[in-house]
C-alpha cells in the first residue's frame, strides 16, 4: 500500500484558492491529495508535481454523477467532496488544469459560493434570534456563524465586483 | 432579442467543433489545435456551456453508444445559423480593422497622425 500522511486544517470558505494552492504545493514536495474530509485531508506519496489539484462547489440542482464522468472523461480524477465543493486532481503531463476558463465561468462559480454562504448565513440569523427571543443561552453561536458568513458572502461580493469590471472589456 | 450579441470565444469554438460529432475531451483538444494551443476550454467551463447550448437547442446530444459513457454532440440547423451569422460578424470587424490599421506601414503611420492625401508619403518617410 502507498504510503499516506493525514492532516487537518481548517480553511474559511473565502480562502478556497489557498486551500487549492496549499494542496499543489503538498503535490510539488510529493503528497498527492487522495481523499478529503471535514478538516481532514489524507495525501499519498508521488512523484514531485505529478498532480494538479482543483476544487469548486458545485451546484445543488446539477446532477453530480454525469459532472463526474464528464470530467473524469478529460482525464480528471475524482477524489472526493465535502458537502458541496467537489476536489478534483489529474496528472500534470497532460497540460495545464483548470475546472474553469472564462470570466463568465468563473464569475458563475463565485456566484455560487456567494448564494451558499449568503443562505447559511441568513438561516443563521433567523435561528439565532428567534433563539435568543426563547432566552437560550446557546443562540450567541447561531448568531457569530451569521457574522462569518456574511463576512464571507462581502469577500465573495468583492470578487465578482472585480471580475464585473474586467468583463466591461473583456471576457 | 439577443440575435445581435457576440458569441463567447468558447461557444465559438464549441460549435465550430460540434460541425461533425463530438465528445467533450475531442471538442477541447478541437478547440486547442485550431488556434495552435491558444484556447483552452476546461472542464467545468465546457459542461457548462455544452448545457447552456442543449437548452437553446443550438447543439443536440446524441444518443449514447453501447459499452460507451461518453455523451456526444452535434451542432443544430439552429447553430449552425447561429455560427453563421457571427462568422460574418468577426469577418467585419476584420475587414474594418485591415481597412484601418492593416495593410501597408505607411498607411498605418497616416491612420495614426490623422493626416491625408498626400501628407501620407511624407509620413511614411519620416516614420521610415
Amino acid at each position: 500500500m502507498a504510503k499516506t500522511i493525514t492532516k487537518f486544517r481548517w480553511f474559511w470558505v473565502w480562502d478556497f484558492d489557498k486551500e487549492e494552492k496549499w494542496f499543489n504545493e503538498m503535490a510539488m514536495n510529493g503528497w498527492a491529495l487522495v481523499s478529503v474530509g471535514f478538516c481532514r485531508y489524507t495525501f499519498e506519496a508521488c512523484e514531485p508535481g505529478e498532480y494538479i489539484v482543483r476544487l469548486e462547489m458545485h451546484g445543488v440542482n446539477s446532477s453530480d454523477s454525469s459532472y463526474v464522468s464528464f470530467m473524469e472523461e478529460t482525464g480528471a480524477e475524482y477524489i472526493g467532496r465535502v458537502f458541496q465543493w467537489m476536489y478534483f486532481r489529474r496528472k500534470s503531463e497532460l497540460g495545464p488544469f483548470d475546472i474553469f476558463s472564462d470570466i463568465d465561468s468563473k464569475r458563475d462559480h463565485l456566484r455560487r459560493i456567494n448564494k451558499m454562504t449568503l443562505i447559511a448565513g441568513l438561516t443563521n440569523l433567523v435561528v439565532g434570534f428567534l433563539n435568543s427571543m426563547n432566552g437560550s443561552r446557546l443562540s450567541w453561536i447561531n448568531l457569530v456563524l451569521a457574522s462569518v458568513l456574511m463576512y464571507a458572502s462581502g469577500r465573495m461580493k468583492g470578487r465578482i465586483d472585480a471580475l464585473d469590471s474586467e468583463r466591461l472589456l473583456r471576457e | 432579442m439577443f440575435e445581435n450579441l457576440a458569441l463567447t470565444e468558447a461557444t465559438y469554438y464549441i460549435l465550430l467543433s460540434l460541425h461533425s460529432p463530438q465528445h467533450g475531451y475531442g471538442i477541447m483538444q478541437q478547440a486547442e489545435a485550431l488556434s495552435h494551443g491558444r484556447v483552452r476550454l476546461a472542464a467545468g467551463t465546457l459542461y457548462g456551456a455544452l448545457n447552456a447550448m442543449v437548452d437553446k437547442r443550438w447543439i443536440v446530444q446524441l444518443p449514447v453508444e453501447d459499452g460507451s459513457r461518453k455523451k456526444n454532440y452535434q451542432i443544430t440547423e439552429l447553430g449552425l445559423s447561429v455560427l453563421k451569422q457571427e462568422l460574418e460578424r468577426l469577418r467585419e470587424l476584420v475587414n474594418n480593422g485591415d481597412a484601418i490599421l492593416g495593410g501597408t506601414n505607411a498607411s498605418a503611420g497616416a491612420a495614426q497622425n490623422g493626416k491625408t492625401g498626400a501628407a501620407q508619403t511624407t509620413g511614411g518617410r519620416n516614420n521610415g
